[in-house]
């Protein structure tokens, strides 16, 4: 694996949810990764978010890493779980929330209500 | 022949679908950071961002990450030349519409 890779896999594997963007959560630089930040957030889900903007071999290396043409790229506890439509087709089914709960993530509406 | 007919015969030869519609949705991205770094030179002016509906029995018994790939794989030359933004609706026949 390339040094690139080898990165992009120690963050897949490292966190347990790993969002490859356009901009950064707080500034998504795209409508697609923006998409997806608004509904991570709303899941109440603890994520990183990797800005692919800042270099072309991130960019070219996410890309081969997955297989996957495009951006955003969402990794839960190291699987590659799609892209914006595919997130986006799972929240409204309600099975993004049970994967998040089959591995283990939590998200905010699992959490005790706060004080 | 335009990117988007090349496409929506690509997808025809490669599915067999039931139905088929790739729609150009550049003119709703006018602006959106043009020539930025990752980015095909985005003009507003057409060619940059499509949505394909497919319905396709070749899809049943595929989950969604199979049938994006599916495509992703039959569109590799547009995908790797100008097409920036690509989103999917891919069902089999007699699913209910995702949306």
């Amino acid at each position: 694996m390339s040094e690139i890779s080898n990165w992009i896999d120690s963050e897949v594997k490292g966190n347990d949810v790993v969002l490859f963007m356009k901009g950064t959560p707080d500034f998504p630089q795209c409508g697609f990764s923006g998409q997806v930040v608004q509904i991570l957030d709303y899941l109440g889900v603890p994520y990183k978010g990797i800005n692919i903007l800042t270099s072309d071999d991130l960019r070219q290396g996410v890309k081969e890493y997955s297989q996957w043409p495009t951006l955003p790229q969402l990794f839960v506890k190291g699987e590659f779980v799609g892209g914006c439509d595919i997130v986006k087709e799972m929240f409204q089914a309600g099975e993004l929330k049970s994967l998040f709960a089959d591995k283990g993530v939590a998200t905010q509406t699992d959490a005790p209500a706060a004080e | 022949m335009g990117l988007r007919d090349v496409m929506e015969a690509k997808l025809a030869a490669a599915f067999s679908p039931e139905a088929l519609a790739v729609l150009d949705e550049s003119h709703h991205h006018a602006g959106h950071r043009p020539n930025g770094p990752g980015h095909a030179p985005v003009t507003g002016d057409g060619e940059t961002h499509f949505r394909v509906r497919i319905v396709a029995p070749a899809f049943s018994g595929m989950s969604r990450l199979e049938r994006h790939r599916a495509i992703n794989a039959a569109l590799k030359e547009e995908l790797a030349g100008g097409v920036h933004a690509l989103a999917i609706e891919a069902s089999a026949p007699g699913e209910a519409a995702t949306r």
